[in-house]
């Protein structure tokens, strides 16, 4: 497959540039193996995330040619022989240092998620809780979630507006799915998911759902169920005159 | 100079080195006694080995055969350990597994169910009854989100992509403190504490072809052995006989022992089913001897025996690596692992998706076309740190270990499914071990200025020196070494030189230099890592060579044979007083008559027993 060349972001959050490498691609190769034979090669201190190697993590999150990805997913023949391979860290978070991001902002929304509050009810059991398949499969699919924070990366309202403080983004969107859509979890978040979370912010450009690389239906099947129900407590008309009435 | 006072310190009551799903669980229950818990982790949260695992955890739950029972799960893993396990870790086990497993659910955990509603268990190698709860193929990804996202809640004060370097005693030897660097700004750092949980690992990143990550570089065993604590049981690395071998990018990575289950076939160069062939003269009773019988065992027919592609994982191994050696092997070095032409195209999408998916994107390989290449990849270490089952600690006052990192729960080979229950059983008992052992202490065991300087010293001089060696040619050097001559099956003479080659890779590694900056710098890191590397391989290999028997996952082509003799001993390594490595062959204490009587006696005789004994409670 013979010699290929590379454009790399070298530098942190302050200065930075795209440096060239050259790299020899044998059959088979992924972007992440390019990144770590330049890493050995040529730029021994060429910091880049990685863990599995096999899109199981979600460590290895970076934007090639533009275009965010799992670079351990990314197959170079996917490229054409003479296309320049553009490798830039994530846009939505701050450089720590070459392709490698500070996505801890992600972690302080998780912490701010009510976390699951099993019922005490007869379903809950010393033989464990008793759940349906069927009750469970939603819940199980939003799970699949490897949290690559490529969704996070993509969603304008993090990436264009800057509104971090507003919205929690379509990962934590789907996690908060997942709780509300858990049949045996207690917990009450609707009024936090409107309020404090943000659900309104979104505006359904599915541009999360289109980048998933486990195929989360982020939007349709998380995102918008949530707005629907933040919608039916709200905004119900009868419910709303209800609540007038009774001053509730 | 160097002034211990200007680097940070932190004070904890229990500090968990390791964010998989033994640190997670162990910090977790700390938090249930000890004050000051604290948690660091090389990678980001959430992206720890155990991520990777598959197939499910074993606990006797009874959901899908009521006649489960911890005993029974006991006999099954002291099988499978060729009795080498410490009996009373394996009996922890199969007693707290189903516990911590519901616990798990309560934390939110949602595994596959039964009809029931029940937690669903699959089938898996060396488990009498199907045992395994589980999530599709992605049971490690379950079990570590449900940890990380339950123990954020919890007071644990945790340290992101932060390296432990060493740990720090006090004067009576008792455990101070670790020194550690945040890889993010190169900045160092002094956790001290009453108690160190060490849960990171094994070091699988010796060998050349493994699934192991980065992560993998034997950290915990070389901090444990620098701080003078025993080793035990080194010498047995599993290999799984079917990792993927093409393309590069996905070299080492596992091929489910399912493709087999579901009918696949291993094949050479020249087209032969070789495994026929190899056949152990213990298990031709139950294996079938022709493609005749094979097939009908995969039809269902309940006379027919097992194909011999589904013999235990040893087996296959070696037999892979025989073929390769007699210049049989698949393109690349390996064997070719046939399911295309056994099954239909939508069967093998339904029943194995995710291997179907895996090949897909990263082979270009379409599985229901064309047959695999695979070959045994470096998978897991049984050994470890020894520690005393029921408080997790190690020889060292303070220190504990557990998960894949401390020794005896497997013996001489794990079983599999069994690995994400010891994460939960003893980490569950490792938090507990350790909080118990900080209260008794008064205060912080106070280390030496002098101790954390040359830790400190040891790792900045690896940037500072003008020259040096190259730390990756190191370790691909090592890699290699590993592969060759300590690699699944052994022999003396390739032992020797394996043990030579790391002598001289310890020379060197004293003149291993990086480039660039304190900052974020993978070179660093790597060199960093080279030491625990070289004490693992030089642990692995020195007891691998004592070991004269072949037993569970350790093969010696000179002593093919499992010895009575050797059956009494385990390999323990530590670090002598004039600095060098010390095998010691140490007999094993006698086991509880109790245990014995259950992990020898008849598989029929024994459910009898639990029949009636439940019978009786009832």
């Amino acid at each position: 497959m013979g010699n290929r060349k590379f454009k790399i972001y070298r530098g942190d959050n302050t200065k930075g540039e795209l440096v060239d490498y050259n790299c020899d691609i044998t059959e088979g190769m992924v972007v992440l193996d390019a990144m770590h034979r330049i890493q050995a090669d040529d730029a021994n201190d060429m910091a880049c995330r990685w863990n599995c190697k096999a899109g199981k993590c979600g460590s290895c999150s970076v934007e090639i040619n533009g275009r965010p990805k799992l670079a351990c997913m990314t197959r170079m023949n996917e490229y054409s022989p003479d296309e320049t391979i553009m490798i830039t860290p994530l846009k939505a978070f701050p450089i720590i240092k070459d392709t490698v991001t500070d996505v801890s902002w992600n972690y302080k929304q998780n912490k701010r998620i009510k976390p699951f509050s099993p019922a005490q009810n007869k379903n809950n059991t010393e033989k464990g809780l008793v759940m349906q398949q069927v009750d469970v499969e939603r819940t199980q699919h939003f799970r699949k979630c490897i949290e690559c924070y490529l969704c996070q990366n993509v969603c304008h309202v993090i990436r264009d507006q800057g509104a971090q403080d507003k919205f929690v983004g379509p990962r934590f969107m789907i996690r908060l799915a997942s709780l509300e859509m858990h049949p045996m979890d207690a917990a009450d978040r609707i009024p936090a998911i409107k309020d404090d979370y943000g659900s309104g912010m979104c505006n359904i450009t599915r541009c999360c759902t289109e980048v998933c690389p486990e195929d989360i239906q982020i939007t349709d099947d998380g995102i918008i169920p949530l707005k629907e129900r933040v919608v039916d407590r709200y905004f119900d008309p009868f419910m709303m005159l209800f609540r007038k009435i009774f001053k509730k | 100079m160097l002034d211990i006072s200007e680097i940070r310190q932190i004070e904890f009551d229990v500090l968990v080195i390791g964010g998989g799903g033994a640190g997670l669980c162990a910090a977790i229950t700390a938090t249930k006694e000890s004050e000051k818990v604290g948690l660091i982790c090389k990678s980001l949260l959430g992206k720890a080995h155990t991520v990777m695992a598959e197939g499910g955890m074993a606990a006797a739950l009874g959901n899908v055969d009521k006649r489960d029972h911890w005993k029974i799960h006991f006999r099954d893993t002291m099988r499978g350990g060729k009795m080498l396990n410490v009996w009373r870790m394996a009996e922890l086990h199969a007693r707290h597994a189903a516990d911590r497993v519901r616990e798990l659910e309560q934390w939110g955990a949602v595994f596959d169910r039964t009809k029931e509603g029940l937690i669903n268990q699959r089938n898996f190698g060396g488990h009498r009854y199907p045992r395994l709860a589980h999530v599709g193929d992605r049971t490690g990804l379950e079990m570590i989100r449900t940890l990380q996202d339950y123990g954020i809640h919890k007071d644990i004060d945790i340290h992101m992509e932060c390296t432990a370097l060493d740990i720090l005693k006090d004067e009576s030897g008792k455990v101070a403190g670790v020194v550690c660097m945040y890889r993010e700004t190169g900045e160092f750092i002094i956790f001290k504490t009453k108690s160190l949980i060490l849960a990171t690992g094994g070091g699988g990143k010796a060998w050349e072809i493994t699934s192991n990550s980065w992560e993998y570089t034997g950290d915990g065993y070389a901090m444990a052995y620098e701080a003078g604590a025993e080793l035990m049981d080194l010498e047995f690395n599993q290999f799984h006989p079917t990792g993927m071998v093409w393309p590069p990018s996905v070299r080492g990575i596992l091929v489910t022992e399912g493709v087999r289950g579901e009918g696949g076939i291993l094949k050479n160069s020249e087209g032969t089913r070789f495994m026929f062939d190899y056949i152990p003269e213990k298990f031709k009773n139950e294996t079938a001897d022709t493609e005749e019988e094979a097939a009908r065992w995969l039809a269902g027919d309940k006379d027919a025996r097992r194909p011999p592609e589904l013999l235990t994982r040893d087996v296959v191994a070696r037999a892979i690596n025989a073929e390769v050696k007699a210049g049989r092997g698949s393109k690349h070095g390996g064997a070719y692992l046939d399911i295309a032409t056994r099954r239909s195209a939508e069967d093998i999408k339904k029943k194995l998706p995710s291997m179907y998916h895996q090949f897909k994107v990263l082979a270009e390989l379409d599985i229901t076309k064309e047959p695999m290449e695979v070959g045994p990849t470096c998978h897991y270490f049984m050994g470890g740190i020894r520690v005393e089952a029921d408080t997790t600690m190690s020889t060292v006052d303070g220190l504990f270990a557990c998960g894949e990192c401390a020794a005896g729960m497997h013996g001489a080979n794990r079983l599999g499914g069994n690995s994400l229950s010891d994460l939960l059983v003893f980490g569950n008992l490792a938090g507990m071990g350790a909080s118990k052992y900080a209260k008794g202490l008064s205060a912080v065991p106070q280390f030496s200025d002098e101790d954390a300087k040359r830790i400190i010293r040891n790792a900045t001089s690896i940037l500072n020196r003008e020259e040096g060696e190259n730390p990756y040619l190191l370790h691909e050097n090592l890699q290699k070494n590993m592969q060759n001559n300590v690699g699944i099956i052994r022999t003396d003479s390739e032992l020797q030189e394996g043990i030579q080659n790391i002598e001289n890779l310890k020379e060197k590694n004293k003149n291993v230099k990086a480039n660039g900056s304190s900052q974020f710098n993978p070179g660093w890191h790597e060199a960093l890592a080279m030491r625990n590397l070289l004490i693992t391989a030089e642990a692995v290999a020195r007891a691998a060579h004592m070991r004269e028997e072949s037993r569970g996952a350790h093969t010696r082509d000179d002593f093919r044979d499992e010895s009575e003799e050797w059956y009494q001993y385990n390999i323990i390594s530590k670090k002598a007083e004039d600095g060098n490595m010390q095998i010691i062959k140490e007999r094993r204490k006698e086991p509880n008559p109790e245990l014995e009587r259950i992990a020898n006696a008849k598989l029929e005789d024994l459910e009898a027993e639990v029949a009636e004994e439940r019978k009786s409670s009832i």
